[in-house]
């Protein structure tokens, strides 16, 4: 194992996958005499040149759009968005284009392409940098969604991701770059898409947390173990597909679960982790499954009310609390 | 004192302001057509039937198409290309074979000019599992990549970065193939146009960019919708540009063949505007009261089928016998497609979940 910093597991990912296969490349903005607005695609321009770390301009919708048409055309683009609430801008792109040529052409398109960046909220930057958009990718079929919460895990999936012959949504965090965490040094570090990963185990109570969630969850968990409350934690690491097996077995063991989400509430990730529940494990549940989300409401600026609208460690304590009867 | 009362406030377009007699002129006004003969264009006898037939196929297979909507054969979208047939047919003779083509939903003659059959086009017509697309498409999303046709597309305007990233990977693989993307008037007023002219020329992706203006966006007309001639919509990102009368397959081909040269030896994006004529509506449900019946006549008085039929006559390379005989052989393809279409079978119920991954057992979630 090697500690990295996430950004450097994502920047192994793209180096590995770009010297295994010529037809991959990335664009975005400033990826790449920049090196990358978060340092993403450091030394990848004077690795591999010009023709395959391209800078573009601030065009979402055009050069997202070029890349859906390179991947038809045989090449395996890694379109960065500076973080994806730019890639609103793109999203006829992704979710007209990318997600349905194949279809729409009985299978005669393939579309092996990558949209990632950094996903949902990074500190006081206001209402429109603030938004987690994994389930609103997830609602689209034909697209994967992964939003991953480590450094391994990021390294893992984007190669996997890359390597996919369909549009992947590949989501990382702004707060998490500079974060440090054991990367496996095994050649070729493959994680396949669809499978969760216990990263806590515990047999009071189930939380499910992805993403910049899964730390809050991590920081709450500690605190239960001081109430000797053990906590199994599950990061499904791919949002859709979605690794429900893992969920459910762990629901069976603790009969009772917390869902933790970066979204706000309505048809989110949360919702619908808790519909599934109920079909799967009923009979299983000892409460009724409990949600911490971002409220209803957009991100705010002030750092009072900043702190308030997203989910922390306390709210996750108190929906444990509720769902263990301990108020 | 009372205050000066203001105009009326008017949000009308004010279009190109060609006004004349207080109303915005509608239609294109079509530059003079090349005066080449065909021997000068480079175009052999047989090339010149190929075109005729291929226009005619064009023209006849929506003609009826047209009557097997009407009669409740299939339903959705009808967007008939009528009227236009001498831009695909001179494009796709002009272009090399694996040139890479995609357009917008008015995409039934772009298909049948690139090898989707008239079976495979009725076919996808009445949704059934034999059509180009396995009826999971229709009309407006025909396509044949193993021909090199991308498709038709439904979104205004979504498609143009598209055929920008078609050229981008043949660039990127010097295959020495170049992308060509058609587009209505409706999509040059969509940032995705203007987006995809900036990056085209700012990495030289060779690529022809053409809108079919043929006079409408649906009911407005293309005078109405834009400020500036469309054609200079290029001069703002350097992008070289041409006027085409698309009612005249010789210039249509003349221009393309040129362009096609140049975009393929330079790498360079070029920009055309070919101005044609929609004879039919918008799609089958428009009532056409933006335009007077005159205006169509005009137009149609220019008939791109009924020009190279005369050129062809009066060149004596086909005779009126010729002429029919041709159209005879195309009216029965035609039918055949339709007993085709109808006999086909509909896609099986489980196709309903094919093509959505390239897996084999693909996730969907439930």
């Amino acid at each position: 194992m090697a500690e990295l910093q996430f950004r450097e597991a994502i920047r192994e990912a793209i180096d590995e996958e770009m010297a295994r296969e010529e037809k991959v490349f990335i664009m975005g903005e400033e990826v790449a005499e920049y090196n990358g607005a978060y340092k993403a695609t450091e030394g990848l321009l004077d690795k591999y040149g010009y023709k395959r770390v391209i800078d573009t301009p601030i065009s979402e919708l055009g050069f997202s759009g070029i890349g859906v048409g390179a991947a038809m055309n045989g090449l395996r683009p890694i379109v960065e968005f500076m973080t994806f609430n730019f890639a609103v801008l793109a999203a006829d792109q992704i979710i007209n284009h990318a997600s349905k040529a194949g279809y729409m052409t009985g299978g005669q398109i393939n579309m092996p392409i990558v949209f990632r960046g950094p996903n949902a909220s990074a500190g006081q930057l206001g209402a429109t940098h603030s938004v987690a958009y994994d389930s609103m990718y997830a609602h689209f079929p034909g697209l994967k969604v992964i939003y991953t919460s480590e450094p391994d895990d990021a390294k893992g999936l984007l190669k996997s991701a890359i390597r996919d012959d369909n549009p992947v949504i590949f989501m990382e965090s702004e707060q998490m770059y500079g974060m440090k965490g054991e990367v496996s040094e095994e050649d070729d570090y493959i994680i396949p898409i669809g499978k969760g990963k216990i990263k806590r185990q515990g047999n009071d109570v189930t939380v499910v947390a992805h993403g910049k969630m899964y730390h809050i969850a991590k920081q709450a968990a500690v605190q239960l173990e001081k109430d000797g409350v053990e906590v199994e934690i599950i990061d499904p690491r791919t949002v859709k597909p979605l690794d429900l097996p893992m969920i459910v077995e762990s629901i069976k063991k603790t009969n009772r679960c917390v869902v933790v989400d970066e979204a706000h509430p309505f048809a989110g990730f949360a919702a619908e982790i808790g519909y599934l529940i109920q079909r799967e494990a009923f009979d299983y549940l000892d409460a009724p499954v409990q949600r911490v989300t971002l409220p209803d409401v957009n991100a705010p600026f002030a750092k009072n009310l900043f702190d308030a609208w997203l989910p922390d460690a306390k709210q996750v304590i108190e929906a444990v609390n509720k769902v263990t009867y301990r108020n | 004192m009372a205050k000066k009362k203001n105009n009326e406030i008017n949000f009308a377009p004010r279009g190109i302001g060609d006004e004349n007699d207080g109303a915005v002129q509608k239609g294109v006004d079509l530059p003079s057509p090349t005066r080449k003969k065909h021997k000068s264009l480079g175009l052999s006898e047989e090339d010149l039937k190929a075109m005729y037939e291929q226009m005619y196929l064009q023209r006849r297979f929506e003609e009826r198409a047209m009557q097997q909507y009407q009669k409740g054969k299939f339903g959705g979208f009808l967007h008939l290309y009528i009227g236009q047939e001498a831009i695909s047919t001179g494009t796709v003779f002009a272009l090399n074979d694996d040139d890479d083509i995609i357009t917008a939903y008015r995409d039934h003659g772009w298909g049948l000019c690139r090898g989707v059959t008239p079976n495979e086009g009725m076919a996808e017509l009445f949704g059934k599992k034999t059509g180009c697309s396995k009826g999971k498409g229709g009309s407006m999303h025909f396509a044949k990549t193993e021909n090199h046709f991308w498709g038709g597309y439904g979104i205004v305007g979504g498609h143009i970065p598209i055929g920008g990233g078609l050229a981008f990977a043949n660039k990127y693989n010097q295959n020495g193939r170049i992308s060509a993307t058609f587009f209505g008037d409706g999509a040059v007023d969509q940032g995705s146009m203007h987006e995809t002219f900036n990056i085209a020329q700012l990495w030289g992706l060779p690529a022809i960019f053409a809108v079919e203006n043929n006079g409408y966006s649906m009911g407005t007309a293309a005078r109405r919708h834009t400020v500036t001639e469309i054609v200079d919509r290029a001069k703002a990102y350097g992008m070289k540009s041409k006027v085409v009368n698309g009612m005249d397959v010789f210039s249509v081909y003349e221009t393309m063949k040129e362009v096609s040269e140049e975009v393929r030896e330079s790498s360079e994006p070029y920009f055309l505007e070919i101005r044609t004529y929609r004879y039919r509506g918008h799609s089958m449900s428009d009532p056409q009261k933006y335009r007077t019946k005159e205006e169509l006549e005009t137009y149609q008085k220019n008939d791109p089928i009924e020009r190279l039929k005369t050129y062809l006559k009066d060149e004596e390379i086909l005779s009126e016998k010729e002429v029919e005989e041709i159209e005879e052989k195309i009216e029965q393809e035609i039918l055949d497609a339709i007993e085709f279409a109808d006999n086909s079978d509909f896609p099986d119920k489980s196709a309903l979940y094919d093509d959505m991954f390239a897996e084999d057992e693909p996730y969907f979630h439930k």
